[in-house]
């Protein structure tokens, strides 16, 4: 195995472009390092990439919208007073990774970028329009997040891509996001179902919203459906059942160790309609309870 | 059987008392040495390789390009271990069976069963070598459940592997057999008001200690060997250990590290004998040291079980009948606990006519190994849980009801014995009294309640008590702490001696120390090392005695030991002043030599213990998902020697049993392979998912210690199955019969209710 420190990402991009065998990158390591130790990966080229300047960075830009360094760690998204106002769904999803040393090290592009249909920071990150730089051998592209994931453990990432930014759209005026997650425990557990919900209101209608799922597919997916229910409704329960309909039909899972599929299935719904409400309350500037 | 006549009950000065852990600052400062904690000159790394397959003829192990890997050093398979193994008393069978599982033979009998072992100069090289050793496997059919397993066609494990116990009929996976009861249950149910017959399954759990199995052993070619481990019990793994690499038992010394939880898992030998045979090969030291997977695919979880319950019940509660039939599956060898579960099941209650029957039988699966009061959760589970279940029906309260059949001093048990002093009764009428009992629900939560019962054991025992001649103490004891016993010890010398807690230091002797001790299960240390304690004090404390006779010039007898001083035993004995434990040991190497105390035993007045658990429960009727609200358990300690210590064991055995009830389970796939084999997946309660557990400890003193002492490690882990499953089946309103109560089979239950 070849551990490399690059200075850059063009100089990543060339290491990556050039190995043979397995690549991986490393940024906080908290699923790279575990698989390395467990003996599911051994990579033959390891390319370290939190110490290329600026990944550490959260930055607002001038237009409201955020770009942030891809080995920001969830702590310190949750300490940042700006972005948690901006985005707390967003937020509370990266936050409900691990355990609070994990939390130091984990990062939303390994999340997105190990490929699990349970990764909890993806689907608050769908919801809220995020998008990241794809930096690779042919140039740069902006990539919406949910086109990044390809399958369990797999990503639409050619030889040679990484992601070196995350870039969060402008909060705007009277939005609200959230993302739940149902496991059996109350922590240090992975999705049985994950949902993210972001909206705009215009009083107590909701003009915008979108929706996505983890863990019940084999990648998170949109619900468009979901978002239809919503928009043009006050979350009453008319819209609240479209919504549980919508999600639950867009459910493709598995029956596995974590759940079955009709248990997935029918807590997709549930979850969705109580994230809404997280969301819509906090786009009507009400108090939410800190996730469970 | 009272085993002393001078039973103390009151005027304790330092039982009762709860002063700090003696091996507190070790544990949190990291100065304790755990099994993985210890190294030596020259040492190797050991690795296993094991059996990808649930079943598996071993046609061939080819392990040239493994031994070829630089840094390898030694590579063993079961060709490295005697063909045959010594008999040890009260091991029959049982030698082989230990052989087997930490060597696969002829056959991987689970998925995870060992088949070789490397030794290398580091563990990453002893990993690579692994991949490099080639076993030629052919795939055989297979059977993870237990029901089954003792069906007609099922893949058969072991020919031969039945005991005569076993009735003619039976599939060979069936390989013990238990019955035991009095009267005519037949009878019991036709004067029955209401009879209910249901099935309940419970699914394998692991003790899931958090310090994974791990040893470091070194054997020359002399037969002479050193073992330094994480166990239970050094001295069963000294004889198990000489047993299956053909030693000399003496010349093995094993030393038992600090131990991060064992919970009965760290009572069995899995992995030390091969860290012995690979250094036996290499000439060198090796270190093994369990990955968390291999952990829950190759140590010892508890049995899955399905059982049958019927009991009768008159209109006003009396239990007129029960019988019980219990299946359990205990892995690729004998000794799932089927025994236990049938003794234990009915043991709360006073029967007139009773019936239970056992099943021990063999699957693919890791070799099960003692947890917390073997087989009795499960038993209890389904028994309490009927109870519930009746009492709801017929509109009685389930204390009152579970009082009115308790059983009581004089009743004959359901398995036997008469019952001399116990606390059934007394720990019912505490939860009756408790506030938790009487305080009312809020919508959507339910109540359980649900009794336990475990044996308690005794068990060989040997304690050794040096004085120092500065008047203090030092007690070599053989049974690891795995519950705080270094400070009850301490506590109970202190009481006997009249010296302070802090003056005694207790070390856990290696078995080239001290006398032979049983393992520290069966919730025995307390009792039994306990009692050997205060006996070895007691023999010290004469010899102190004869010492100052012997200055004063009188008989021994007429000397008294007081709070740590000799005194007259009356005006008779003359006129001196008190001599102090110091001013007898300060010139002890001048009147007659060091004093020391021994005490060497098999105590069997174990006095078996009850508890009653009262849980609340919340179900969430959309996702299934439980929460607990409020626990209080309620246990009979016949005398808490250090009550902080006795409150950790009811907690820690609530714990584990709302862990058992709710999430953990052994999943196998379709292919007999273990798929939750690391703890995201298997899911023991973190510390958010329970509440502050509150206890009440009830002393019903046991006439069979000196000081009255019960076991209570065990009892603990009884009830709380049926207790959660009584709250939440009250809660959603509708019967859980099946363990875990996972969220999906909480809804699917809840959905199939509506229709």
């Amino acid at each position: 195995m070849r551990y490399h420190t690059p200075a850059s990402f063009d100089d990543a991009i060339a290491i990556a472009a050039q190995a043979e065998g397995i690549t991986r990158f490393l940024a906080g390591g908290t699923d790279v390092l575990v698989q390395l130790r467990s003996d599911l990966v051994t990579p033959d080229d390891l390319i370290d990439i939190k110490q290329i300047p600026g990944t550490h960075d959260i930055v607002q830009n001038a237009d409201g919208s955020w770009t942030l360094g891809i080995a920001v760690s969830g702590a310190e998204m949750t300490e940042h007073a700006g972005l948690c106002a901006a985005w707390p769904g967003l937020v509370e999803g990266m936050d409900l990774i691990g355990s609070t040393q994990v939390q130091g090290r984990a990062t939303l592009v390994g999340n997105l970028c190990n490929g699990s249909p349970a990764a909890d920071s993806v689907p608050g990150m769908m919801a809220a329009g995020v998008t990241v730089t794809v930096m690779g051998p042919n140039g740069t592209r902006e990539v919406a997040v949910e086109d990044i994931p390809a399958g369990p453990g797999r990503t639409n990432l050619a030889k040679g891509e990484l992601i070196a930014a995350v870039n969060i759209p402008a909060r705007g005026e009277n939005g609200g996001d959230a993302y739940q997650r149902f496991i059996p425990r109350t922590e240090m557990d992975i999705a049985v179902v994950g949902v993210g919900v972001s909206l705009r209101l215009d009083g107590d209608i909701i003009t915008e919203a979108r929706v996505a799922l983890g863990a019940v597919a084999p990648t998170a997916l949109m619900v468009p459906d979901g978002a239809a229910a919503l928009i043009g409704s006050t979350l009453d329960d008319a819209a609240k059942a479209r919504l549980a309909a919508a999600a639950s039909a867009a459910c493709n899972p598995i029956d596995d160790k974590r759940g079955t599929i009709e248990f997935r299935t029918d807590v997709a719904g549930v979850l969705a309609c109580r994230t809404a409400q997280r969301a819509y309350d906090r786009a009507q500037g009400k108090k939410v309870a800190k996730h469970v | 059987m009272a085993l002393d006549d001078d039973l103390k009950k009151d005027g304790f000065t330092f039982v009762g008392t709860r002063p700090k852990r003696p091996d507190g600052l070790d544990k949190v400062t990291g100065r304790a040495k755990f099994g993985a904690d210890m190294v030596a000159p020259g040492m190797l790394h050991g690795a296993i390789l094991r059996s990808p397959h649930a079943h598996a003829r071993i046609k061939g192990i080819d392990t040239s390009k493994a031994e070829a890997l630089e840094g390898v050093k030694a590579v063993v398979t079961r060709a490295d271990f005697p063909d045959t193994v010594q008999h040890k008393p009260g091991m029959a069978g049982e030698m082989w069976n230990v052989l087997e599982n930490v060597m696969a033979g002829e056959k991987a009998l689970y998925d995870g069963h060992a088949v070789a072992a490397v030794a290398a100069t580091s563990a990453l090289i002893a990993k690579d070598a692994l991949k490099l050793i080639e076993v030629d496997y052919e795939v055989l059919p297979h059977v993870t459940d237990v029901d089954k397993a003792m069906a007609e066609g099922a893949p058969v494990i072991r020919e031969g592997s039945a005991d005569r116990s076993v009735p003619e009929g039976l599939h060979p996976n069936v390989v013990r057999y238990h019955e035991s009861g009095h009267g005519d249950v037949e009878a019991g149910f036709a004067k029955a008001d209401l009879v209910m017959e249901d099935t309940y399954k419970t699914e394998a759990t692991h003790q899931g200690y958090i310090e994974p199995h791990a040893c470091l052993g070194m054997l020359g070619a002399d037969g002479k060997g050193e073992l330094w481990c994480t166990t239970q019990g050094h001295f069963y793994f000294q004889k198990v250990c000489a047993a299956v690499l053909g030693l000399e038992t003496s010349q093995l010394r094993v030393t038992a590290s600090e131990i991060g939880g064992g919970f009965g898992g760290k009572t069995t030998v899995f992995m030390e004998p091969v860290s012995l045979a690979l250094s036996r090969k290499a000439n060198r030291p090796v270190k093994m040291v369990m990955s968390r997977s291999e952990v829950f695919r190759a140590t010892g979880p508890t049995a899955s079980a399905s059982m049958d319950i019927k009991i009768g019940m008159t209109k006003d509660g009396t239990i007129t009948a029960a019988k019980g039939t219990y299946r359990l599956q205990g892995g690729a060898f004998p000794g799932a606990p089927a025994d236990f579960t049938a003794m234990c099941g009915f043991a709360p209650y006073c029967l007139e006519n009773v019936l239970q029957i056992g099943y021990d039988v063999m699957a693919n699966r890791p070799k099960q190994a003692a947890y917390r009061a073997p087989g009795a959760p499960m038993g209890a589970f389904a028994v309490e849980s009927v109870i519930d279940e009746m009492c709801n029906k017929l509109g009685l309260d389930p204390v009152e009801v579970r009082l009115k059949n308790a059983a009581r001093d004089g009743t004959k048990s359901s398995y036997g014995p008469t019952w001399d002093a116990i606390g059934q009764v007394a720990c019912l009428e505490a939860v009756k009294a408790h506030p938790h009992y009487s305080t009312p629900l809020k919508e959507g939560q339910g109540r359980g309640i649900a009794s336990g019962f475990w044996f308690n054991h005794g068990g060989e025992t040997s304690v050794s008590l040096a004085l120092s001649e500065d008047g203090t103490a030092q007690i070599s004891v053989g049974t690891p702490d795995i519950g705080g016993s270094r400070a009850s010890m301490a506590l109970m010398a202190a009481e006997v001696l009249g010296i302070p807690y802090e003056n005694i230091r207790v070390t856990i002797a290696d078995t080239a120390t001290l006398g032979y001790n049983d393992v520290s299960h069966g919730s025995r240390v307390t009792y039994a090392s306990g009692l050997a304690t205060i006996k070895a004090a007691r023999d010290a404390v004469e010899k102190l005695k004869g010492r100052a006779a012997a200055e004063w010039g009188i008989d021994p007898d007429a000397v008294t030991w007081e709070d740590g001083y000799a005194k007259p035993s009356g005006p008779n004995a003359g006129e001196f002043e008190p001599m102090h434990i110091t001013k007898i040991t300060g010139k002890m190497g001048r009147t007659g030599g060091p004093i020391s105390g021994h005490f060497e035993a098999t105590p069997e007045g174990a006095g078996v213990s009850f508890g009653t658990h009262i849980v609340d429960a919340e179900v969430d009727p959309e996702t299934g998902k439980t929460s607990i609200i409020r626990y209080t358990v309620v246990q009979d300690a016949g005398k808490a020697i250090h009550p902080t210590y006795v409150e950790g064991q009811f907690q820690g055995g609530a714990a584990q049993g709302i862990g058992w009830a709710l999430n953990e389970e052994y999943i196998y796939g379709e292919d007999g392979r273990l798929q939750n084999s690391i703890f995201l997946d298997y899911r023991i309660p973190v510390a958010s998912d329970l509440p502050m557990i509150d206890t009440v400890i009830v002393e019903v003193p046991n006439p069979g210690h000196p000081y009255g002492v019960r076991g209570v490690g065990e009892t603990g882990i009884v009830p709380p199955l049926a207790a959660v499953a009584n709250a939440v089946s009250n809660a959603a309103g509708v019967r859980l019969k099946e363990l875990p109560m996972s969220p999906p089979r909480i809804l699917k239950a809840l959905k199939d209710q509506k229709g």
